[in-house]
């Protein structure tokens, strides 16, 4: 064998994926017990409004109905916590008992702060007898003034959402050097400022939520079946926080999960009613979300109202950097919603460039909104595409190529680490090769031309570059408690090692159609020198894994990964010992060979043992030295001494049409790097779909509220995502440069090139329009607000 | 199989509550996302857009009647090969889609496979995958004219 990774690192086939082509996985809808009955949620029609009364006894009365719950029958549930407020900054909600924020209660009692807070709770012996019963719930609403604007929350006389939240200001946050800033702003050759809206947008993964709660009276145990991204996070705070249970009363199981994007990893009230409702009935309780309530309630996305600046030279040297933001948090601060909004937005904002002086200040504010939460590519998708606006307007003030513009002032490959200035520190990056690699693939200096063409046949064409870096890897749990977050952030993992050479591998995070499975195992097989297919792995079970994190922030490969690797180790270690003492050798005589064979050194043909052999011998346990136990079972919490930052470029290509302002994306570059990649096939997938999901938002994805608070867009006709015909194939490469912050190298994957599509494409879309005076257009991009640009003047009938 | 049913109920809630035959998603409320799509007498309908009583007397294939044992047809072998699924979610629904066109057309382009895909929405792949496993289908199928093309024995080929 060569020292050329053979396993890890090399493209393969899912074991995940024939299942789920068969449709044989069970997802939380396919969740069956005996004897479950089935819950509805009853959602307010209202965005604000005080509840004068509920009558229930109509909805009681309704055939199967078994139970009607309101906020009155449960006095001793805490509310649901935030545990990620912004570093620096105090919470002015009213705080959880356990000191702690606290966020919204597991039903509103008094009042409802936007459509879809949750009311009251219907279970029935299926679901149709309890949707049909929630249209029985008679509630008495006195009608509140509403506010759906981040900005108008905070101006003068707006309505109040909490009476200790004044002015409905969650937090002022800021970060960079503001004097610096404001300086570098006045004495500045070319400044240029934007006005942005970062709109409102709701993830829809294709499967709703869902929960299962399973109270068995006798043992006084918990179990909750949900669909979710951390089952570790949510034992903690359902159990602990909300609950008031024994952690080791409560068991948490994610099946199989139909995609996240950063919703499913949130607290939802509907978790902990399947649990307090099966202890009330003594009988499983199953509650599966419809389209329309996983919109009203389930956490949304971006949202931040933006005045930004830019300042520079008249030759490209960009000299400070200056955004004023009004983030909407919605109704109640979400289980992180708060943070996502400032710190991941915020420190994020300078992107690929040098700049010596920037400064961001971010009022977040609550709305009669549904809670804001992220989404993929959540905070950095918002930094990047204010900064890549930016270094377009500028570039277009100067009269300079972006491209030119953008290569003057990357952080050059020597200056790493880099402080950004803003409170991140890049760990490593090649941004020229990235940068010069995507605008070759892109054929970005034959643009001229096709310009040409494409106006032959009636097409603006348009090209949009878009650079950024993406903070992944969370994380540092001491850097991410300065950051504001409650708890720890660190990665599990446990391997054991069977009498007969398998092993099995556990795991904290939880997969939502990322392929962990099949990485995971290539991970333990390559340490270990064994078949992938000797690897069983598990996770998404409290009961199965050691404590975990979860899956979110791209983390799982860079940090469950390098924790498998190294709880690896530890198992090639104990090997080795148990080597030495049946061949009485010193230790370091025993080498580990890539094949799995253990062997004294230069004896390898005498002196040698197979895994499975050393597996089965350490089992049995017979003849093992006192400081050797029995069989192998290891763990690793692996706590990364800071985070990674994957970066990269793309490029969109677009084509406005002259007559109807309908933009196609053409062509898509994208050149990524997320370090050291393990398997490429599922990277591809990742960045694939990230793309199109930042696709989405530029060009047809928008959350619309209307002036009393109702949510217009609140199913799949009203709320556009992309489809198979929207978009083309697209040009992928990476590059890679290894993070010093964990053994493999690796970096976030899985949203990373969410980050950059949408300043991309409205790049592409200003570029094309350039000759009209067009210098900026908000998201999304469609036909109508294009055909404007064209037709300012309308047409003649 | 034989159900009875009420007038109202959609085909999609006879297949997964009354026959447990839960490889069919649901993913919204009107129609939109594609995850029910089943095959009715071989064409392609949203099984939540159906009533069940509309079906009596033809035939039903929902996914979990399309690999062969322990196996893969020809569209679910080309979207392995492609990782044509992430989630899973809304994967029978394409494959029930795709075995309709392909079942149709031997050799769609492109652009035929994404318009007939509109169908089905998915949040994962960014319909790369799906698109090129599709491809892969039709150029298998293409590549070996001696092999029965009905869907299911093209498999392996």
């Amino acid at each position: 064998m060569s020292a050329e990774r053979r396993v890890l690192g090399v493209a393969s086939d899912c074991r995940e994926d024939p299942q789920l082509l068969r449709g044989e996985a069970t997802f939380i809808a396919d969740v069956e017990l005996p004897r479950m009955a089935h819950m509805a949620i009853l959602g307010s029609e209202h965005a604000h409004a005080l509840i004068k009364g509920i009558d229930t006894s109509a909805a009681e009365a309704m055939p199967g109905v078994l139970k009607v719950v309101t906020a009155a029958d449960f006095p001793g549930v805490m509310p649901l916590p935030c545990i990620w407020i912004p570093g620096g900054v105090e919470s002015h909600f009213p705080p959880h008992p356990y000191g702690l924020p606290g966020s919204r209660p597991v039903l509103s009692g008094d009042r409802v702060r936007h459509v879809g807070d949750q009311i009251a709770a219907v279970v029935a012996e299926t679901a149709w007898q309890a949707y049909a019963a929630l249209k029985a719930i008679r509630v008495d609403y006195e009608l509140l003034p509403v506010v759906t604007r981040a900005d108008d929350a905070v101006a003068e006389g707006a309505p109040q959402l909490h009476e200790a939240v004044p002015g409905n200001l969650n937090a002022y946050w800021t970060c960079g050097e503001k004097e610096k800033t404001e300086q570098a702003l006045a004495e500045a050759e070319v400044l240029v400022e934007l006005d942005l809206v970062n709109q409102r947008t709701i993830n829809s993964p294709m499967e709703p939520r869902g929960a299962v709660g399973h109270y068995v009276a006798a043992t006084e145990d918990y179990t909750l079946y949900a669909s979710t991204q951390g089952p570790h996070n949510h034992r903690f705070l359902l159990a602990a926080l909300v609950l008031g249970i024994p952690f080791n009363k409560l068991r948490v199981i994610a099946p199989t999960v139909g995609g996240s994007f950063g919703t499913k990893g949130y607290l939802y009230p509907d978790m902990a009613l399947v649990l307090l409702l099966s202890k009330m009935l003594g009988r499983p309780v199953k509650w599966v979300d419809t389209r329309t309530g996983l919109m009203r309630s389930t956490v949304q996305g971006r949202d931040h109202r933006q005045h930004v600046t830019l300042a520079g030279t008249r030759d490209g040297r960009i000299t400070g950097l200056h955004c004023t933001s009004y983030a909407n948090l919605g109704a109640y601060p979400s289980t992180i919603g708060p943070g996502v909004a400032t710190a991941l937005m915020g420190r994020s904002i300078s992107g690929m460039y040098q700049i010596p002086a920037a400064f961001c200040e971010v009022y977040a504010a609550f709305t009669n909104t549904v809670p804001l939460g992220a989404q993929r590519g959540s905070g950095r998708a918002e930094a990047t595409f204010l900064m890549e606006r930016l270094v377009d307007r500028y570039a277009a003030e100067i009269g300079m190529d972006p491209a030119e513009v953008r290569r003057k002032n990357l952080v050059p490959d020597d200056a790493f680490p880099y402080e950004n200035g803003l409170g991140w520190t890049y760990d490593s990056g090649s941004y020229r090769e990235n940068f010069d690699k995507a605008l070759a693939l892109a054929g970005y200096p034959d643009m001229d031309a096709r310009r040409v063409e494409a106006r032959g046949r009636g097409k603006r064409l348009g090209v949009g570059i878009a650079c950024y870096v993406a903070i992944c890897g969370v994380g540092p749990s001491t850097r991410m408690s300065q950051e504001g977050m409650l708890g720890g952030t660190w990665e599990s993992s446990n391997i054991r090692v069977h009498p007969t050479g398998e092993v099995s591998a556990t795991v904290g995070s939880a997969s939502t159609g990322q392929s962990h499975y099949t990485v995971y195992a290539q991970v333990v097989a390559d340490e270990l020198g064994i078949d992938p297919a000797q690897v069983q792995v598990m996770e998404a079970d409290t009961l199965r894994a050691p404590y975990g994190q979860g899956t979110y922030g791209s983390r799982s490969f860079s940090m469950a990964g390098p924790s498998l690797a190294l709880t690896a180790r530890k198992v090639k270690e104990k090997m080795r010992r148990a080597a030495a003492a049946l061949f009485h050798v010193d230790v370091d005589k025993v080498v580990y060979g890539e094949d799995g064979v253990i062997f004294v050194q230069g004896e390898r043909e005498t002196q040698s043992k197979t895994f499975a052999d050393l597996a089965m011998a350490l089992w049995y346990g017979w003849n093992l030295p006192p400081e050797i136990e029995p069989t192998i079972d290891e763990t690793t919490f692996f706590d990364p001494p800071d985070f990674n930052y994957p970066f990269g470029t793309h490029v969109a290509v677009v084509e406005v049409d002259e007559l109807t302002g309908e933009t196609e994306v053409v062509a898509y570059t994208a050149v990524d790097d997320a370090g050291f990649v393990g398997n490429p096939t599922i990277v591809k997938g990742q960045i694939e779909g990230s793309i199109v999901h930042g696709l989405g938002q530029a060009l047809m994805e928008r959350a619309v509220y209307a002036e009393d608070g109702q949510l217009v867009s609140a199913d799949l006709r009203d709320y556009a995502l992309p489809r198979a015909a929207d978009v083309p194939f697209f040009q992928l490469d990476r590059t890679e440069t290894p993070t010093p912050h964990n053994p493999l190298g690796a970096k976030g994957a899985g949203e990373i090139a969410t980050v950059p599509p949408a300043a991309a494409v409205v790049n592409g879309v200003v570029n094309a329009l350039a000759d009209l005076g067009v210098q900026h257009l908000d998201m999304p991009l469609t036909p109508e607000k294009v055909w404007r640009q064209l037709y300012p003047e309308g047409v003649a009938r | 199989m034989e159900t009875d049913a009420e007038p109202q109920q959609q085909l999609v809630e006879t297949l997964r509550d009354e026959l447990g035959l839960t490889g069919t998603k649901v993913g919204c409320d009107t129609g939109q996302c594609g995850t029910c799509v089943v095959q009715l007498d071989g064409l392609s309908v949203k099984s939540c857009l159906v009533l069940t009583v509309q079906t009596d007397a033809h035939e039903v294939t929902t996914i979990e009647g399309v690999a062969p044992e322990g196996g893969l047809d020809a569209v679910q072998e080309s979207l392995r090969k492609e990782h044509g699924t992430q989630c899973g979610f809304c994967t029978p629904g394409v494959v029930m889609s795709l075995r309709d066109l392909l079942e149709r057309e031997k050799e769609p382009s492109e652009a035929r496979i994404r318009e007939w895909l509109t169908g089905n929405l998915c949040r994962c792949t960014g319909y790369q995958s799906i698109v090129r496993g599709a491809q892969g289908v039709a150029a298998a199928s293409v590549a070996a004219p001696t092999v029965d093309t009905a869907v299911g024995t093209a498999a392996g080929s």
